[in-house]
């Protein structure tokens, strides 16, 4: 197979954001008959970079070639003629039209400016047996499971002679026996001579489907590898970017913590994380690792009240809470600063003061304010604490830049004084200072006495910080590590690759 | 404060059209204890729509709005006549009569924030079966009574003062309190401005929201006591008619937006007045009666026009732009799922 025989050539693509170079230099080549993985950590530049290949953007350097011939595309649907269809990760159908009129949407076939009925549900049974599958096509889309929805977007996809299939995700919403069955319709593709791009966070699906893989990290290309060539372990390494930096333990003497304070004890939630046994113990900083999709953030937001757990008991200082609400999290001391913080953290309206104070008045209800005195006083503290810039409380939330909006998040958090301190991602996207000050702030916070779960992408920063490890792969609690002399980042990354079988 | 320059200079614009049409406009007399002039006249007959307009602000700001506040108008009047006309004491009547818009409030509410119905769809529920319910109040007759205590709510005065403005003034000043005294303003923006941030907040929203919307329908009623307290009889079918509208109106000419968050109760009082006053000046400078709601329709959506920053940027600085960059929006928008 050489270069001759790419049906897909993307060449030095570059795009930049105002403010963000999202993609630089990046190649991808794509072979007819083969399953090529697109691989990365979030914010790497899949996405941009499939959406540069199907003209979404446009690429500010670089080349397409389809074909041997140089293409730009205007748009998704440009793309589709061209012979390049997009599966999104969520299914992008009408639920309410039938199975056949989803897949013929837009190219239905007529006779007389009528749409003709019959040989639109016969095209549609011919797409799906292409897939192996027998559908009633007359039956409405909502009737059929998640997995069967996606091969119908599928056989939409590849209704117009495609020659590249892209999956954006597929599995993310599937069970196992569905993403086998997924597996033997992109196993059929293949021999077809369909070149599949295909994105997944999950790493047995990249390595039981895929023939090789390219890798990019912070949009660029790390390389494109043969999957058989490249263990899981040097695939994390790769993704993650091992910087061989010497890392310097916050935490030097190695402690023993004996006041557990919040305990899991089969607490999960059916389709987010199955059921896992944890203990925070006073004072003690816990890591989480794993990759993106894990079931990291999962596990933060059944302890903190975000989502009901389905099974399993959580005890707070020995006895049984019911976390219901995120309210009731707050009742036994337990904070949250989400990973979003955007969606899930700041209200962008209003001002770094309220912002700050928005967790405090949660507690006290809408008819004990805190009075502006002590408003005051608590956010000046907290602006020059964490030197939050510029300091000036009456701003609104919405002009800070990333790493001062999560200063505020954290600072709304710790006015409170909580026991337990959930910090999902803390330090993504915010400059080397700030997450220097934040690792800080995280060590002096756990001598004082406070429990930190700390969950980062970056092992390095979980390594510094953390007494013990929890490593999550697959949505599973895999693995319970003491942050001793022996644990290093590869050990880390061999435990994430392996799923603690290792 | 510098979202209410566009508002405040718009009334003033049309006080000013008024005083080159009638040159004794803003002239106040004292006529028999009571205070007499055309803008008295704006405030007394703008006080229900003011009413309405700073309940509808709240249910706004959460990222709601609030239809049937026009049916509860109607039935809070219905309710009142009916019990007056049956020798009820005042005090029952207006007791009943708010009671009852406070239990109808908490339903939308509930149906919003309990069960997750878009508001739209949970108040437009209301606002069709609150007229029938108005109805049955009323026997699907005009209910009127004779009721000098009951004629002092809509119709009556306080040391000069219509008795309406007094209200008015009692319940802004008492939403004032409550939202920005107390911390309920800030607790509705922040439901408004990010719902699913605010939960993580600890904020028990659902409960905020059940107040907003109750609070909304506790406008409506005194408004309703007001209008049917004006005439002396309850209408149940015209009572309130689309005041729901002219109140949204009102809220967004204020310059709350209707996708939630900060809200603003100073304007949206400025949002009243020129509803009302442009109601008068089309009287006062003899637009013809057929014309008078496609030239409110204009004026409105001129005013509309005029607070929108990007509207101003290519009306006013079109010409100094001499090549336009090309807009870089559409980039940002699409975002993966």
């Amino acid at each position: 197979m050489g270069e001759a025989a790419a049906v897909l050539t993307m060449k030095g693509i570059c795009k930049r954001f105002p403010g963000v170079t999202a993609l630089d230099g990046v190649d991808l080549r794509l072979l007819p008959g083969e399953v090529h993985a697109l691989m990365g950590e979030n914010g790497a530049g899949k996405s941009t970079l499939i959406k540069v290949l199907t003209g979404v953007y446009p690429a500010d350097a670089g080349t397409v070639e389809l074909g041997g011939a140089t293409v730009a595309f205007g748009g998704p649907l440009e793309a589709q003629r061209a012979g390049i269809s997009t599966v999104y990760q969520e299914v992008n159908l009408c639920a309410n039209l039938s199975v056949a009129e989803n897949i013929l949407l837009g190219r239905e076939p007529r006779r007389r400016g009528r749409i003709d009925w019959k040989r639109m549900r016969a095209r549609a049974a011919e797409l799906l047996s292409r897939l192996e599958l027998s559908l009633d096509v007359s039956a409405p889309l909502s009737s059929c499971s998640l997995a069967v929805q996606q091969m119908v977007a599928i056989a939409r996809a590849i209704d117009v002679d495609a020659r590249v299939l892209i999956l954006d995700e597929p599995t993310s919403s599937l069970d196992a026996d569905e993403v086998a069955q997924l597996f033997r319709v992109l196993r059929r593709l293949k021999e077809q001579g369909i070149a599949i791009l295909f994105v997944s966070h999950f790493l047995d699906q990249v390595y039981e489907i895929s023939d090789r893989m390219t890798i990019l990290r912070n949009g660029r290309l790390v390389g494109e590898y043969p999957t058989r060539e490249l263990s899981p372990v040097r695939l994390v390494a790769k993704m993650i970017g091992q910087e061989l930096a010497a890392l310097e333990r916050l935490h030097g003497e190695h402690k023993t913590f004996d006041r557990p304070l919040v305990e899991a004890r089969g607490v999960g939630r059916a389709g987010a994380v199955e059921p896992f046994t944890l203990t925070v113990h006073e004072g003690e900083v816990v890591g989480l690792a794993g990759l993106l999709g894990s079931g990291r953030t999962e596990v933060a937001r059944l302890l903190f009240g975000a989502d009901h757990a389905s099974t399993g008991e959580i005890t707070v200082g020995g006895t049984p809470v019911s976390l219901r609400t995120p309210r009731a999290a707050m009742n036994h001391k337990i904070a949250f600063c989400s990973e979003n913080r955007k969606e899930d953290g700041l209200i962008p309206d209003l001002t770094v003061r309220e912002n700050i104070i928005l967790a405090l008045q949660a507690t006290r209800g809408w008819t004990r304010p805190v009075p502006r005195e002590q408003q005051d006083e608590l956010v000046s503290r907290y602006v020059e604490a964490l030197k939050i810039s510029p300091p000036n409380p009456e701003q609104l939330v919405r002009n800070l830049s990333g790493g001062n909006q999560q200063k505020v998040v954290l600072a709304r958090w710790l006015i409170l004084a909580p026991r337990l301190l959930i910090l999902d991602e803390p330090t993504r996207g915010i400059d080397v200072g700030a997450k220097a000050e934040i690792q800080r702030l995280v060590a002096q916070l756990s001598d004082g006495g406070m429990a930190v779960l700390f969950i980062s992408a970056e092992l390095e920063e979980v390594l510094r910080l953390s007494h013990k490890v929890e490593v999550l792969r697959d949505r599973r609690l895999v693995a319970e590590l003491p942050n001793d002399d022996r644990l290093t980042t590869d050990v880390l990354m061999e435990t994430i690759a392996s799923g603690g079988r290792a | 404060m510098r979202r209410l320059v566009w508002p405040a200079a718009v009334l003033v614009l049309l006080l000013a059209l008024n005083v080159f049409f009638t040159p004794s406009f803003l002239s106040i007399q004292v006529r028999d204890g009571h205070l007499y002039g055309s803008l008295i006249d704006i405030l007394r007959f703008g006080a229900p729509l003011i009413l309405v307009a700073i309940g509808m602000t709240l249910v706004i700001a959460t990222g709601g709005i609030d239809l049937s506040v026009g049916s509860v108008v109607a039935i809070s009047g219905a309710l009142a006549c009916l019990q007056i006309s049956q020798d009820a004491g005042l005090f029952t009547a207006v007791a009943l009569a708010l009671g009852l818009c406070l239990l109808l409030g908490a339903w939308n509410g509930f149906l919003v924030a309990g069960i997750g119905i878009q508001p739209i769809i949970a108040t437009l529920i209301l606002m069709v079966a609150g007229r029938g319910l108005a109805q049955l109040i009323t026997g699907g007759q005009i209910i009127t009574v004779n009721s000098p205590a009951y004629k002092m709510i809509g119709g009556g005065y306080w040391l000069t003062v219509p008795f309406g403005i007094v209200i008015v003034a009692v319940v802004l000043a008492v939403t004032a309190f409550l939202t920005r005294r107390l911390a309920l303003g800030m607790l509705i923006e922040s439901v408004g401005g990010n719902a699913e941030a605010s939960r993580l907040a600890g904020i028990r929203s659902r409960g905020i929201i059940v107040m907003v919307y109750a609070f909304a329908a506790l406008c409506a009623g005194v408004a309703g006591l007001m209008i049917s307290s004006n005439v002396s009889s309850a209408d149940g079918n015209n009572a309130g008619l689309w005041i729901e509208l002219d109140a949204i109106l009102a809220v967004v000419i204020g310059g709350t937006s209707l996708a939630g968050g900060r809200f603003s109760l100073a304007g949206t009082v400025l949002g009243a007045l020129i509803i009302q006053t442009l109601t008068t000046t089309i009287y006062s400078i003899g637009v013809p009666p057929e014309t008078t709601l496609l030239f409110k329709a204009l004026v409105v959506a001129a005013v509309c026009l005029i607070q929108s920053p990007s509207f101003r940027e290519k009306v006013f600085h079109r010409r100094r732009r001499a090549v336009a960059p090309a807009p870089a929006t559409d980039e940002k928008v699409r975002v993966t799922t």
